[in-house]
This record gives C-alpha cells, sequence and structure tokens, in this order.
C-alpha cells in the first residue's frame, strides 16, 4: 500500500508509540497512512523519515508523534499531564486488522460494555445507556460527550465493588481519543484513559492506550493488565466487524439514541471530508 | 504443642493474555481450585525478562505456580502437577499431543505475540509451522472421531486437550483463521462445554 492521498487525514498529528519503543542509536520501520516511516533516536533528539523527507516531530505526554502534512492546529492540550500525583501508565501499542476509525468509534461506544466486557464494564441485567449530551467545540475542534452514565461491576483494576461510573469523552483529532471517569479510589476526581490510534493503513492500526490515573493500590502491572484484558475483547468484536471500513453513507448502519456520539463523530469526519479508512460511498456526485 | 497449619492457595504468576498463563487458569478452573494471582507485566514492561523476576523463574518465562512450597515452571509441568495433586482422571494414558502443546504449538504463541504486539520475529515463517502445527492435530482429531473419540488422548478430557486448546482458539490472534479445521472447530466447541469453562481475552465465553 502507498501514502494516502487524503489530504484531510494527512493534515493530522499521529502517534507512533510510546517514547521508549524507540532505544538510542536505533532506527525502526513503520508505516503511518500507508507510507513508509524511518524513526532513529540519537542522544541529541529523535527523526522521524516519511517516505523519504524529515517530518515534523513532537515528543509530549512521553509518546512520539508526526504529521505527513499541515496540521490546522498544534497537538492537542492534555492538562491532567501537569498533575503530579497521576501515574503514567503505558498500556502497549496492541495490533488490529481494523480501521482506525472503527476503533475509535468502539472506545465511545457504551452499549458495547454488558456484552463484550460482561461482569466488569458492564452487566447483562443493566444494559441501559443513559441519555448523555454530545457537543462539538468549535474553538478546540473537539467532539465531547458529558454526563455519561454507566453500572460497572468492575469499574477499573482497583474496584472492589460496582459502581455508577460517571464518563466524559473527547475526541481531539479523528485518531487520538480520551476519555474521563470516576475512579474507584477518588470520586471528585477524573481518570484519564487516552486511545491513541497509528493508522499503518486503511485496515490495519496500532492502538496505544495510555492512562494518567489516580490509584494508590493497584500495580503497574494490575492496571496493564485490567486495560489489556478489556481492550483484547474489543479487538476480536473489531476484527470482524463489516463492514471493514467505516461506512459514512446515509443508510449503511443504522444509529440509536446510544449512539449520539458516534453520530456527532462521523458527522464531524464528513465535515472535515476525511475519507481514509472510510468506505467509498456511492451517493455522492 | 499441635501446630495450626494455614492452608496457602496456590500462586499464579499470571499474564492475562498470555496462552501458557491461561492453560492453567483453565484447568485451576476446571478442578474448582481457588488459587491467588500475582499481575506479572510481560508487555510492554517484559517484566519476566528482568533480574527480580529471574529469581523466581531462571527462564524468565511465564506462568510460574508456587504450591506446596514448590516453585514449578512451564505450563505443561503445571498441569501435570495440579491433575496429579486434585485429580488423576486429567492425566493422559500417554505423553504424545501434551509435549505436541508445549513443542510444536510454540510457533503458533510466537506468531501471536509477533502479530498482536510487534514483538520481534519471522511471522511468515512462524504462520507456517503454526497452519502445520494445527493440520497434525486436525488430522489426529479427524481420524480419532471417525474411531469414535471425542478428546485427543482417550475417551475424555484430559490436560492434553487443555494444554491444546489455548492455541486453537487463539490461531486468530496470530492471523490464522480455522475455516480450514472443521475437526478442530467441532472439538474447542467441546472443550468450552466442559463445566467451570472460562475463556480469556480472545477467547469470548459466548460462541
Amino acid at each position: 500500500m502507498t501514502l494516502t492521498p487524503d489530504q484531510a487525514a494527512l493534515d493530522q498529528w499521529y502517534v507512533l508509540g510510546a517514547l521508549r519503543d524507540f532505544p538510542s542509536g536505533k532506527t525502526r520501520s513503520t508505516r503511518l497512512l500507508g507510507g513508509d516511516i524511518a524513526v532513529t533516536r540519537r542522544d541529541d533528539g529523535i527523526e522521524v523519515v516519511g517516505e523519504g523527507r524529515a517530518l515534523p516531530v513532537r515528543t509530549n505526554y512521553d509518546h512520539l508523534w508526526t504529521t505527513f502534512g499541515t496540521p490546522a492546529r498544534d497537538l492537542f492540550s492534555l492538562p491532567e499531564a501537569a498533575e503530579p500525583d497521576r501515574r503514567w501508565i503505558h498500556c502497549g501499542g496492541v495490533h488490529v486488522r481494523a480501521s482506525g476509525l472503527r476503533l475509535i468509534e468502539n472506545f465511545l461506544d457504551l452499549a458495547h460494555f454488558p456484552y463484550v466486557h460482561t461482569d466488569i464494564l458492564g452487566s447483562e441485567e443493566k444494559p441501559e445507556v443513559a441519555k448523555y449530551e454530545v457537543e462539538q467545540r468549535r474553538d478546540v475542534d473537539e467532539l465531547w460527550a458529558t454526563k455519561c452514565e454507566f453500572f460497572q461491576p468492575k469499574a477499573a483494576a482497583a474496584s472492589d465493588e460496582g459502581q455508577i461510573s460517571q464518563y466524559m469523552y473527547r475526541v481531539v483529532s479523528p485518531f487520538n481519543v480520551m476519555l474521563y471517569k470516576t475512579p474507584p479510589t477518588a470520586p471528585n476526581r477524573w481518570d484519564v484513559i487516552a486511545l491513541f490510534v497509528h493508522p499503518l493503513d486503511e485496515i490495519e492500526s496500532v492502538a496505544h492506550p495510555f492512562m494518567l490515573v489516580i490509584d494508590d493500590t493497584s500495580s503497574d502491572a494490575e492496571i496493564i493488565q485490567f486495560q489489556q484484558m478489556i481492550f483484547l475483547q474489543d479487538k476480536i468484536v473489531l476484527e470482524n466487524q463489516r463492514p471493514l471500513l467505516l461506512p459514512l453513507q446515509p443508510g449503511r448502519e443504522t444509529p440509536t439514541r446510544a449512539d449520539l456520539s458516534s453520530v456527532l463523530y462521523r458527522r464531524w469526519l464528513k465535515e472535515k471530508a476525511l475519507t481514509f479508512g472510510t468506505e467509498p460511498r456511492t451517493d455522492l456526485a | 504443642m499441635a501446630r495450626s497449619r494455614v492452608p496457602t492457595l496456590p500462586k499464579l504468576y499470571d499474564y492475562v493474555l498470555s496462552d501458557a498463563c491461561y492453560k492453567v487458569r483453565l484447568l485451576l478452573s476446571l478442578l474448582g481450585v481457588p488459587y491467588t494471582s500475582v499481575a506479572v507485566d510481560f508487555f510492554p514492561g517484559r517484566e519476566p525478562e528482568g533480574e527480580a523476576f529471574r529469581r523466581i523463574n531462571p527462564e524468565g518465562d511465564l506462568p510460574v505456580l508456587e504450591d506446596d512450597g514448590v516453585v514449578l515452571r512451564d505450563a505443561q509441568a503445571i498441569l501435570v502437577h495440579l491433575a496429579r495433586k486434585h485429580d488423576a482422571n486429567w492425566l493422559p494414558p500417554g505423553n504424545r499431543w501434551l509435549d505436541f502443546a508445549g513443542a510444536d504449538m510454540a510457533a503458533l504463541s510466537q506468531a501471536r505475540l509477533v502479530s498482536l504486539l510487534g514483538l520481534p520475529g519471522d511471522l511468515a515463517t512462524l504462520r507456517k509451522a503454526g497452519r502445520r502445527a494445527l493440520r497434525d492435530l486436525e488430522d489426529h482429531i479427524g481420524d480419532r472421531q471417525i474411531a469414535g473419540f471425542d478428546w485427543v488422548e482417550t475417551d475424555r478430557a484430559t490436560i492434553a486437550d487443555i494444554g491444546l486448546f489455548p492455541h486453537v482458539a487463539l490461531s486468530h490472534d496470530a492471523g490464522i483463521g480455522l475455516e480450514d479445521y472443521p475437526a478442530l472447530n467441532l472439538w474447542q466447541r467441546r472443550v468450552r462445554k466442559l463445566p467451570r469453562f472460562v475463556g480469556m481475552p480472545g477467547i469470548p465465553d459466548y460462541f
């Protein structure tokens, strides 16, 4: 596969991995949006070469970011990264044979919790998705879903019992999303769970879950395993979803009230005229 | 003076995505044996290879089971220990397919780590060896079915079935579908129907 010609996709920041995935003195090859990438870490910095030219580099939040194009904004802000009592947890990149957009959309979905993460993030006895609110914040070009609530038998690694979790979702770019969630141990604050998606090509992605959490009781290994367990439960669904590419054409998939965030997400992608990872449309001139 | 003896539960050093750890979790569940587990950061932390973990297992590998004051390494050895201790009906009459689970299935295990977690390895070669192992098992189980047996070693499920099952059920993680292995599909459904069966991420309880 070759680099996508989709300008809307090119003009975004993409994660290539956690910084520690790139040891000093070594060059690592990967792909991004179908194009070839070489990352070289030296003592004095990090170089990303894509399709034969040096690309912009960012190293915020312990991750390596780049772009083939000219993003309208610099990398998103993550104010919680400045809070000293948060633990930074890298959950490791997991390969998924699916469109990166499908990964983001799955991350936004509350309704699947009781069925895919049974007795962990949801319970089949309480499958209802309560009404929540969505908005497009045009000043920062982000999507937010707020006032989300869900009963969770085991909301996090540190949970002893079920809780009604409060959620907020924040989509900062087409391939980067985070959720804010009440931690079992500090109900007046928000845990941050981010999903940074590195799209190798249209149908293969690497997902990098990253957490900024308040948790005094669980070990890193416990938190990582909890997150990986959840993500691997999603992976099997993601890889079997059809169509493989995200359909943006009206009528191809029918949303319900619970899918409000997905409806907004797809509308936002259309507004950006992003086509990479989406199903070709036949309803447009 | 009589000493009161507090029974200690077996302790499993565990990684949730490991096929080998899952063999042990599955047998513990089938046997109804309670245990405690310690989460080990196999990925991305590579904790088993570190100095601290090598004091527990010099091989730097998972799973490890501490039971009765003994430290057991290697999934197949742990399965034998648990079956001997709790229910000898789970012991197979021969070792062929338990050995196969540890040796021939290793390629599938490796292919899965490369494909899923991006660990280093030659995916094409590993997949080829993995398909060969699945084919051998498919042929064997097909023959067994024709002879009227449901399980790999005898007329009941044994630890040989348990040692093999995770590799078959997780083959999709290595990018290998089971469409071409009808006998394996039927057999893995039988495993899933065993009382107290538990799945793992990638092996849903529903099927």
